[in-house]
């Protein structure tokens, strides 16, 4: 019996420990995840206090390092997006098309279009390339400069942090993901349009930007500069959270780009259903 | 200055009793690790003491608003060491320029003279257009002492300026700072106020100058140069 009992309680003893490691497990990220939220909360807005009162501040350093951002997550996005937008209008806008004629609600193309492509589709998918090709930069360009001193010799120098290298980023991202989207958008409707003209779908160009003009609102147009801003304002603060935060060592630097683009992933999309939610209540 | 000196929670210098008058010459000795860097950082004001008062210019920096701040940080320069910290993407000429721009408002081509003087005192003006990629760790360390005279600092903080340095370059450094402290490397004969941090007194060893130790956590100055010790 005292066997059993001793085979019995190493048994419930590894349970109990296993139960409190999860929990412990599951504690500590939650704490962290409280940590990191707390500090990227901190982090916007001690960014839009610096923007605001610094905005006359260096304007001979500070706005040309806007440009620079915007050029580095704008400009030179656009022959990608260009390519998205066109394969996008092709694939899934030409096949929507399509399939609506097939079953004779071409009446509906503008509703649709407006729904998959300007509402969701543009602005998401803007977001989701910007974050690949430049928030990763962002990670890694301000882990190193922070692992390698640069943070701290800004500092000495007299020169504040957040309004040198986040408040630059903040802006331009914020600018670029709004005018990539709407280009996006454009390219994606025509050539949607194209692909649908080329499959003989019987709807004249005119009757479809008519149904395009009629579906569109004004809260679309308002929605849509929010919704991009406030995308690229996330994307921004994370990235540079990630990189910024914490004291990282080199080998640290790849681990918080990861780290920042799951969180950057998560909050898009949870920024997007907030926004179907407004929509709805509009 | 009476300054305790942490770093995750390790005391690394305590009880530190240092007053730095206009004008003086001082260098700090210490063993690697010692903790002369995160001495010289907090006597910078870059760190917070974790104990004790800190003054710079009979200030406490705690106390001050963003811009009386801003204006004290800008009397003081540092000079960091293992290549200066100089920002990678920025050539030598816009790592000086960086400082006069941000705190005057120039453009880059309105910094262009003042850059232009700074690269001649320190003789790199042939590297102007160069970004850190292409120098020499040396050298990378002398645009950085550059880009911390850009403003004119009164008072100068070096963190092992000459270590690891060919002996003409250390002599470089040791001759330079010497003219920065008697006013003569600038033009209107500013003196400077010089506080270095080495591991080895050899390289600074001069009647005039003032010679503290930080060692096994404590801080002591020595009354004169020739009681300076081994500090290895």
């Amino acid at each position: 019996m005292s066997k059993i009992l001793s085979a019995i309680k190493p048994a419930d003893d590894l349970r109990k420990s296993a139960y409190r490691t999860y929990s412990n497990y599951v504690g500590r990220n939650l704490i962290d995840l409280y940590d990191d939220l707390h500090g990227m909360g901190a982090l916007l807005l001690i960014t839009i206090g610096v923007a605001v009162t610094k905005y006359d501040t260096a304007r001979e350093i500070v706005h040309p390092l806007v440009r620079k951002q915007i050029t580095r997550a704008g400009f030179r996005l656009f022959p990608m997006v260009v390519f998205l937008a066109a394969a996008l209008g092709m694939v899934v806008i030409g096949q929507t098309v399509l399939m609506l004629n097939r079953y004779g609600a071409q009446t509906y193309v503008g509703t649709v279009m407006v729904t998959v492509v300007v509402r969701e589709l543009g602005p998401l998918l803007a977001a989701l390339l910007v974050l690949a090709r430049i928030g990763t930069a962002n990670v890694v360009e301000l882990g190193t400069a922070r692992a390698m001193g640069e943070v701290e010799a800004l500092e000495a120098l007299g020169i504040d942090p957040i309004h040198y290298l986040v408040v630059p980023r903040v802006v331009g991202l914020a600018i670029s993901i709004f005018s990539l989207t709407i280009y996006l958008i454009l390219i994606a409707l025509f050539s949607g349009y194209l692909f649908a003209f080329l499959e003989a779908v019987p709807l004249l160009p005119g009757e479809y930007f008519r149904q395009l003009a009629n579906a569109l609102l004004w809260q679309d147009f308002v929605l849509l500069i929010f919704k991009t801003m406030i995308f690229g304002t996330l994307i921004a603060i994370v990235t540079c959270f990630e990189g910024l935060a914490h004291p990282l060592r080199l080998e640290e630097v790849s681990h918080a780009t990861t780290s920042a683009v799951s969180k950057c992933v998560v909050g898009v999309v949870l920024l997007d259903a907030i926004f179907v939610v407004v929509y709805l209540v509009l | 200055m009476n300054v305790v000196t942490a770093a995750r929670q390790k005391v690394l210098v305590a009880a530190v009793d240092w007053v730095v008058m206009p004008g003086e010459y001082w260098v700090i000795g210490g063993p690697h690790g010692s903790g002369k860097t995160d001495l010289l950082m907090t006597a910078a004001g870059l760190h917070r003491p974790d104990g004790g008062f800190l003054r710079l210019f009979g200030q406490d920096p705690a106390q001050l608003s963003e811009a009386e701040a801003l204006k004290q940080r800008t009397r003081i320069g540092f000079v960091f060491k293992g290549g200066g910290r100089m920002f990678v993407d920025l050539t030598v000429a816009e790592n000086i320029a960086l400082p006069l721009c941000y705190h005057h408002g120039w453009s880059t081509e309105q910094a262009r003279e003042e850059v232009q003087a700074m690269l001649e005192l320190t003789k790199l003006t042939a590297l102007a257009a160069e970004t850190a990629h292409s120098l020499r760790p040396d050298l990378r360390q002398r645009v950085g002492l550059a880009r911390a005279l850009a403003l004119k600092p009164e008072v100068l903080f070096l963190d092992e300026p000459a270590a690891g340095l060919e002996a003409g370059h250390r002599n470089w450094w040791r001759d330079f700072l010497g003219r920065l402290s008697d006013g003569s490397a600038f033009g209107a004969g500013q003196k400077t106020t010089v506080i270095v941090a080495t591991s080895d007194f050899s390289l600074w060893h001069e009647d005039k100058r003032r010679y503290a130790l930080v060692k096994d956590k404590r801080w002591q100055i020595l009354k004169e140069h020739s009681e300076y010790p081994q500090i290895d």
